[in-house]
């Protein structure tokens, strides 16, 4: 039997962390429990319940972020008017995980944490520059997204840490936004490849900013510079749209595996980039 | 541990082990097998409940988690006039085939007929998109919640 602590307030688990070394933070524990039973055996390790944590849920705005608590599940996430105003692909994005009830448990922290290749959540959160906010019984840290997460199930959180909120940049308004994700069927599914762009125009209508990041595609969400660069001070004209995909083409380097080989994942990534840039208004 | 919680609407006492699963508690300690388990790794759908009217999924959730929960099972369904009347639908439009996947469905559906009104055929297929049916190909089980949602619109209307 593993004991399970489940604490109301953040300075209680925190000192729990202390106090217990090897003490597993479980928030919706849909990632935890899958894992544990698919090992077979039973981690002896208690378990530290973080649904009931206030400090951990929320969705708030302060200083032009939005600001999520760490256990929010998807769900609210999903249905959010902040979400939808201040970080439009992340609501899209959270819609496509799971289905309905596991969408009711599964939290964003949860995503983060487990840093799975294929997290739905990531893309949109690389391209919005999402800050985490990290706290341990010492204090808290604050590590861009990009930091933090390290390879495939690997992340910079200290063994005293939890993840407490995640800081988002609002969107201002003047963005296209695109999140896409592919599967094998529309729900309940991992993504194939996923998707998350992102360009903004100055007043000549050139390209100012551009972001694009994706997921499935490589160890952890990939990004490439130099498909950025090539619309940046474009008029999304054929040439520079070209250069842009040649460059994706070159830079992301997926791998076969048992949901689709690696050169439908190019072609699926390409394409993905190809149909935002041509219709970039018509995002979501 | 000691677990308090209200189960179909009745307050329930339970000792288990503080990380023994939701489902095992409800079909082996308490005999309540309506909830089926399937895949036991939140692909399927087939051990949805309802915890304070959201869905869950029964297999992977812990005996901690739902000390002071309000919990719905299928074997609650009728005990609420939206549950009995969605129970009907799926007989009368032959819903059915196997039944394994129905105590899923029809708890994934009971949250969306409180509101009939958001109700259309894509919010039907998007609420039941988390559980996997092997038989019915899924028509006949949209055709019944959207008819169990258009009677209990009706009853609403004249009320």
């Amino acid at each position: 039997m593993t004991e399970v602590f489940s604490p109301s307030h953040l300075s209680e688990a925190l000192s729990l962390m202390e106090r217990i070394p090897g003490i597993r933070p479980m928030s919706g524990g849909t990632d935890l429990l899958v894992r544990q039973r698919a090992m077979g055996e039973v981690d002896p390790s208690p378990l530290m319940l973080l649904s009931r944590i206030d400090e951990l849920g929320g969705i708030g705005f302060q200083k032009g972020e939005l600001v999520l608590g760490a256990a929010t599940p998807f769900a609210r996430i999903v249905s959010h008017p902040l979400v939808k105003t201040h970080a439009p692909p992340l609501a899209t994005a959270a819609a496509t995980i799971g289905g309905p009830a596991l969408r009711n448990m599964a939290t964003i922290g949860g995503n983060i944490q487990t840093a799975s290749p294929a997290a739905d959540s990531l893309p949109a959160l690389y391209v919005m520059r999402a800050r985490l906010v990290l706290v341990s019984h010492v204090g808290t840290r604050i590590l861009p997204i990009d930091e933090f997460i390290r390879g495939p199930g690997k992340t910079d959180l200290l063994p005293n840490e939890l993840i407490m909120e995640i800081r988002i940049p609002s969107a201002d308004g003047s963005e296209a936004w695109h999140f896409e994700k592919v599967g094998r069927r529309k729900s309940l599914a991992i993504a194939v490849a996923s998707f998350c762009g992102m360009l903004r125009f100055s007043g000549d209508g050139k390209v100012s900013e551009a972001r694009f990041a994706w997921g499935s595609v490589a160890p952890t969400v990939a990004r490439s510079v130099e498909a950025e660069q090539a619309v940046i001070g474009s008029r999304l004209d054929q040439g520079s749209v070209k250069k842009s995909i040649l460059a994706t083409q070159a830079s992301l380097a997926p791998i076969d595996d048992i949901r689709a080989t690696a050169e439908y994942r190019r072609m699926l990534a390409v394409g993905l980039l190809a149909c935002f840039l041509d219709a970039p208004r018509s995002g979501g | 541990m000691m677990l308090t919680f209200r189960l179909n609407g009745k307050p329930v006492t339970v000792s288990a082990p503080p990380d023994r699963r939701v489902v095992d508690i409800l079909r082996e300690d308490l005999g309540l097998t309506g909830t089926k388990e399937s895949c036991g790794s939140g692909e399927c759908g087939a051990c949805t409940i309802l915890i304070d009217g959201e869905t869950r999924l029964s297999c992977l959730m812990i005996a901690a988690q739902i000390d002071g929960a309000e919990i719905t099972t299928v074997e609650g369904l009728t005990s609420t006039e939206e549950g009995g009347i969605l129970m009907e639908a799926f007989v009368e439009q032959g819903a059915v085939q196997c039944g394994y996947c129905t105590p899923g469905m029809e708890l994934s559906a009971l949250p969306l007929l409180k509101d009939t009104q958001q109700m259309d055929r894509e919010a039907i297929k998007v609420a039941l998109s988390g559980n996997l049916c092997r038989c019915t190909g899924y028509v006949k089980i949209v055709d019944a919640v959207a008819r169990a949602g258009a009677i209990i619109a009706e009853k609403r209307d004249k009320a």
